[in-house]
């Protein structure tokens, strides 16, 4: 099985994507390790309007791997307040550091209790464990 | 998974930590670590891919050219012993019953190499359109078939033949083969190739095909070369603009339409198709095949539409990121009248019109 690296300090959906607080009120979503080695070399993220607002676990945008196309579905709800325009010409930087600089948006939470309800690193860990089986 | 049929080269790819998927109903590497590293390898070194999936079906006997004239698109009966030409088979309707290629193993008898996922039909039809004296083999399952890939496979297809009395492989210019001694055979090495750079395919039976892979893996990696999968595979035939069955070709188009004309005995004629595939073509040409790159950032993938001026003209039938050249490549079929080079066309990706430009193809070319 494979090894995935699984920071403490993030919060992590069922969908594959991890959540953390960054600043005053305002968190930050990107896709898993797990999700960044399934998906392969990403060719390109289709971002999200900023000011757009998403109900949790709704799509906001998609990701594209030389192989695969997949929908990012947002863990919390709220609204894009930023997107990481780096990525539109170094996509790559979501296989490379994932946690880092290869995140994808950063919402404001309409409710910020929705990130406790989210699974902390060992159960998201057991969740993919799961699948990997 | 467990009814997947599987290449002998199964359990190294397994143990290399390969990502398995169901590709023809074989399970196969779609990837090592990286599809970008394994295509960038085989542009740079070499990359090695196990192809053990396609079949072989042999045509022997006296009737065996006459027989093969008149079931492929290309000539037979001049292709001389120990070369390799690319021909179809087409159905009476003049479209394709599956692409491959043809070696003249001697004065009466031809193998082809066909695509995994037209084994049996393929089989089927050589069957029912054999003459007499035609007798045929199907030697799938007991051949393991490596495919060595890019720029320094001359190299390293010299070393692993080294070991034998025969000569060196790389004397072999492009589609001939010969016979030689290497760890796993004795086998067939044929300059032949899906991916747009140099490279050797080779047969060889198929307990053997693991000694030769790693073999081969030994000689190589530590100069760039090394084991590469299915969707390296599809991104280096992309760029080479070679066509995929199931993708450009089908039972319903004709090899004029995909713009393979140049492997079709127009003249001679004489093969299964021939007559239908001239009448579509008086009847006037319905789509005809065309690369396109994307000016705009996006993927376009096979099945997306291809629009103009809001109306569907065609489908993309292949698409990707181009790893050579950092943007996106495809090729799609659209009317004749919309397929001029330099044309501009729309791709609907997710109801989004992006804009791309017809090229020449291959959009890579060998050095």
């Amino acid at each position: 099985m494979a090894d995935y690296e699984l920071p403490e300090a993030n919060r992590y959906s069922q969908d594959d994507e991890w959540v953390r607080e960054v600043e005053g009120g305002l968190y930050r979503v990107g896709i898993t390790d797990y999700a960044q080695q399934q998906l392969g070399d990403v060719v390109f993220v289709e971002f999200p309007d900023v000011g757009a607002k998403f109900d949790s676990g709704q799509a906001f945008g998609v990701i594209e791997s030389v192989k695969a196309v997949s929908d990012l579905f947002i863990p919390i709800g709220g609204e894009i307040i930023e997107v990481n325009a780096a990525l539109e010409d170094a996509p790559e930087t979501v296989n490379e550091d994932c946690y880092g600089a290869g995140w994808l948006v950063a919402i404001r939470p309409q409710d910020a209790a929705q990130v406790d309800a989210l699974m902390d690193a060992s159960a998201y860990a057991a969740h993919v464990a799961e699948r990997d089986a | 998974m467990s009814e997947l049929r599987r290449t002998p080269l199964h359990g190294r790819h397994v143990e290399l930590g390969a990502r398995m998927v169901d590709f023809a109903g074989f399970s196969l590497p779609v990837q090592y670590e990286s599809i970008k590293a394994e295509h960038l390898a085989v542009r740079e070194s070499g990359g090695i891919f196990d192809v053990s999936h396609m079949g072989q079906l042999r045509l022997s006997g006296p009737g065996a050219l006459e027989s093969a004239e008149r079931l492929l698109t290309c000539r037979v009966s001049d292709l001389a012993e120990g070369r390799v030409r690319y021909g179809l088979l087409c159905n009476g309707h003049g479209g394709c019953v599956d692409d491959v290629t043809l070696y003249r193993e001697g004065p009466d008898r031809v193998l082809l190499c066909v695509n995994a996922a037209n084994i049996d039909k393929d089989r089927d039809w050589l069957k029912a359109g054999c003459g007499a004296g035609t007798q045929l083999d199907d030697l799938s399952e007991e051949t393991a078939l490596l495919a060595l890939q890019g720029p320094r496979s001359a190299e390293f297809i010299d070393r692993l033949c080294s070991g034998g009395e025969t000569a060196d492989p790389s004397q072999l210019g492009r589609f001939r083969f010969g016979e030689f001694h290497f760890p796993g055979g004795p086998g067939r090495i044929s300059r032949t190739g899906y991916t747009g750079s140099d490279g050797f395919e080779i047969y060889l039976p198929a307990q053997g095909g693991t000694q030769c892979f790693d073999a081969l893996l030994e000689i190589g990696a530590a100069s760039g070369l090394i084991p590469a999968g299915l969707g390296a595979r599809d991104t280096l035939r992309l760029e080479a603009a070679l066509p995929l069955y199931g993708h450009e070709l089908d039972d319903e188009t004709s090899p004029l339409e995909a713009g393979l004309g140049r492997f079709v005995k127009r003249e001679s004629g004489g093969f299964i198709g021939h007559e239908a595939m001239e009448e579509r073509e008086r009847q006037g040409r319905r789509k005809q095949l065309v690369g396109f790159e994307l000016e705009e950032r996006g993927v376009a993938r096979a099945g997306y539409p291809i629009v103009l001026a809001d109306r569907e003209i065609g489908r993309v039938t292949s698409g990707a990121p181009s790893p050579s050249l950092g943007k996106s490549v495809g090729l799609g079929y659209v009317p004749p009248e919309n397929a001029d080079l330099g044309g501009t066309l729309e791709i609907l990706v997710r109801n989004k019109p992006l804009e791309a430009r017809i090229v020449q193809t291959p959009f890579v070319r060998r050095p």
